[in-house]
């Protein structure tokens, strides 16, 4: 309690005297660490400690049965490398990352043009948008199961009402990625929307009053200034849902539990098994650490996209 | 007023002493402990799971001079690798269930404790209370590892209704016992006939138990016998995995259906039969449908069905408790005397008094199945085989094609193979 009073009291100058001044007393130049310290050792112990620990156990036999297994080199690297399972996985990470991604952005951002309106359809429209994204994977997985389910199913049952085939959404290989994708957009799109709404009410309505009175239409309006003013937006919302993306694993595991013939098994659920049902943590860092480099390129490629982007506004 | 005026202090740090107090009395740790604990970890996620906590109301009620607490995890993966890391860390709980099959890949000697046969002789269980056999794989290295609460074979549900109007119930209102391929051909279609959609209900997306029974009841084998090696009887898995896939080609069972789906099929009565393992009788029970059991048909030439064990183990702990291991053990030999209720659920008791006693033969229609106890045939023996191991998700990947008509039976076969070959080929984590 004796550390909250000199906080409450000043209301914010320490931080802004240790930061603009170098000739203070070693105590307040390192307060800052102090306020920071439950968040870095929090950070050293999750984030820090696993990065380097699992480095280290990709070049042992390390069993999640307590055993710790002998030094075995670039074995697992090695190993990794030829196991066919790996790259597979990495291309149905890939091919999952790509198929939604773009309905991701595009969807949300049509939503946002729909819903930024006031009144009361304004406001069952962003209610409705937003609402799935509230609901946990386990719930959105189980609708989207018995929705797909062949013979008693919702989507099937429409098809069949309308003289078409029904479709075996989960169990046949080329569809299953699409049945996941499909559900994942209508789960995750709202808060991509919620973004793009925020944005969409920061730009200033005197700009499109302007442009009304020098004679614009709509769909001037729209692709000469809408769209260019929600380009930062656009980047955030494309750098976040890559990441996302790029990690899917829980939708996918309880939905098609990476099947039929792991058609859908993403690199994090192949890492999973390895690690978790096999035991194998040692071949699993391994993997970790490979797709870890492939996010770190991705990362990069996207900064220097979109670094050089900025310069529109 | 403000929020840390000084007269409230004091009473801020009284309520912080009374929920420290109250978190140690919870845990039961300390100088407070007054009762042995016994926490117990399952995977009856099912229809097993709602009768396993009556039984358990029924514990705590006889028992209140120990502190209990039951957790039920998510079945398969989820379960033993939440069991596996309590273990391996010494910080385990007292008592779990494990599938017998498992027993093995989940490397006794670092994460379980041997049950201290002493105790259990004590709480008035002997092992001559077993089946030789299923005792005997629940002895690793001349020490008890596990002990078993039941076995829970592949079966064959029936709706009484539909197969009544198929023409399959014998003059006592069970169906007739079918042999051979024909014979089995035969009674589907009848069902199927009558339901005008499909005849059995079965999994589709993990056969493992499906091809494994039929497989079985061919008489293959699977490792050699010192089980560095696969052997698997090529013409034999090949025949299985025909008849699987003449039963969806033909209609008699879905092309696609999930467990939850295998379920919902056979109770909304668009199938009549269902495959599957017992434990799903309190759901059918709850759906107030009309059916009953028997065993799976012996469709080809000796009766074996695909099936395992729950067992009691003790995971590993570092510093274990002698009181709580004596309670856990008297709860162990509790949970076996009172296995009739627990047989209610649809598993075969494995204590023999149980099985003999006029409470279990009176269940219905749980007892009707009992005759394949001696005939439960086990996962092959290996790390990585047993209930939701990798074994039975490298069958489910290949084989599930073979029912939706993505894969050839060969081609299903020959993926099998290689993912065994490669699992084999993996030095055992264990």
């Amino acid at each position: 309690m004796a550390v909250q009073t000199p906080t409450r009291t000043t209301s914010g100058t320490p931080t802004r005297s240790a930061r603009s001044e170098t000739g203070q007393p070693w105590k307040e130049r390192w307060a800052g660490l102090f306020f920071v310290a439950p968040f870095l050792l929090l950070f050293a112990v999750f984030l820090l400690w696993p990065t380097f620990s699992g480095l280290w156990n990709s070049f042992f036999n390390t069993s999640l049965s307590g055993i710790k297994g002998e030094f075995l080199g670039l074995q697992n690297w090695r190993e990794m490398f030829g196991d066919p399972a790996v790259w597979s996985s990495l291309k149905n990470t890939f091919v999952f990352t790509a198929m939604s991604t773009p309905p991701l952005v595009v969807i949300a951002l049509v939503m946002a043009l729909l819903a930024n309106r006031r009144g009361l359809l304004g406001w069952l429209l962003r209610f409705s948008y937003f609402a799935p994204f509230v609901l946990p994977a386990t719930v959105v997985s189980l609708i989207w199961v018995w929705i797909y389910q062949p013979g008693f199913g919702l989507v099937n049952g429409l098809l069949t009402a309308g003289g078409f085939a029904e479709i075996d959404w989960l169990n046949t290989e080329n569809r299953a990625m699409l049945a996941v994708v499909i559900a994942t957009v209508w789960w995750t799109v709202g808060f991509n929307f919620l973004l793009y709404l925020a944005a969409l009410q920061g730009i200033p309505a005197q700009i499109y009053e302007a442009a009304a009175i020098d004679g614009a239409n709509g769909r001037q309006k729209l692709f000469r200034i809408t769209l260019p003013l929600l380009s930062r937006t656009t980047g955030l919302i494309v750098v976040l849902q890559l990441v996302a993306s790029l990690m899917i694993f829980d939708q996918i595991y309880l939905m098609t539990d990476g099947g039929p013939n792991y058609a859908t098994r993403p690199i994090v659920q192949y890492i999973y098994q390895n690690g978790f049902t096999n035991y194998r943590i040692g071949y699993a860092s391994a993997i970790s650490y490979l797709f870890f480099v492939i996010i770190v390129i991705v990362s990069i490629l996207q900064f220097k996209l979109f670094s050089g982007r900025k310069e529109v506004r | 007023m403000p929020p840390d005026s000084p007269h409230l202090r004091p009473r801020r740090r009284a309520v912080l002493a009374g929920g420290l107090l109250g978190a140690l009395s919870l845990t039961g740790c300390g100088t407070f402990r007054s009762k042995p604990k016994v926490r117990e970890w399952n995977l009856f996620g099912g229809g097993d799971g709602a009768r396993l906590l009556q039984i358990h109301q029924q514990y705590v009620a006889e028992h209140p001079d120990v502190g209990f607490e039951a957790h039920t995890l998510a079945w398969g993966p989820p379960f033993y690798t939440k069991l596996a890391m309590s273990a391996a860390g010494g910080r385990a709980p007292e008592v779990a269930t494990l599938h017998l099959s498992r027993l093995k890949g989940f490397s006794p000697a670092t994460m379980l404790d041997p049950i201290p046969v002493d105790l259990l002789n004590a709480a008035g269980i002997r092992e001559s209370d077993f089946l030789p056999e299923t005792w005997n794989r629940c002895v690793v290295d001349g020490k008890l590892y596990a002990v078993p609460l039941d076995q829970h074979p592949f079966v064959l549900y029936y709706n009484t209704e539909i197969c009544q109007k198929a023409g399959l119930l014998g003059a006592d209102g069970k169906i007739k016992p079918v042999k051979g391929v024909d014979a089995f051909l035969d009674m589907l279609k009848a069902v199927k006939d009558t339901t005008g959609k499909f005849a059995a209900s079965v999994e589709t997306t993990n056969p493992w138990r499906m091809w494994w029974t039929l497989y079985g009841q061919l008489e293959g084998k699977f490792f050699s016998d010192d089980g560095t090696r696969l052997e698997l009887d090529d013409a034999k898995a090949l025949e299985a995995l025909e008849l699987m896939a003449k039963l969806a080609a033909d209609g008699l069972v879905p092309r696609s259906a999930n467990y939850p789906a295998l379920v919902a099929q056979f109770t909304n009565g668009d199938a009549g039969l269902s495959f599957n393992g017992e434990w799903e009788v309190t759901t059918y029970q709850t759906a107030k449908m009309p059916f009953s059991m028997a065993p799976f048909p012996v469709v080809y030439d000796v009766p074996k069905f695909a099936g395992d064990a729950h067992t009691f183990v003790l995971p590993h702990q570092s510093n274990r408790n002698q009181d709580d291991t004596k309670a856990t053990v008297e709860y162990i030999a509790w949970m076996l005397k009172n296995s009739a209720a627990w047989a209610a659920g649809g598993h075969i008791p494995s204590y023999q008094p149980v099985v003999g006693s006029q409470e279990y033969l009176s269940l219905k229609p749980q007892a009707e199945y009992r005759s394949v106890a001696p005939d439960v045939l086990f996962d092959p023996d290996a790390w990585f085989s047993g209930s939701g191991a990798q074994l039975q998700e490298e069958a489910g990947a290949a084989f599930s094609g073979v029912f939706s008509g993505q894969a050839t039976p060969k081609a299903a076969l020959a993926q099998f193979k290689a993912a065994t070959q490669t699992l084999l080929d993996t030095p055992s984590p264990v």
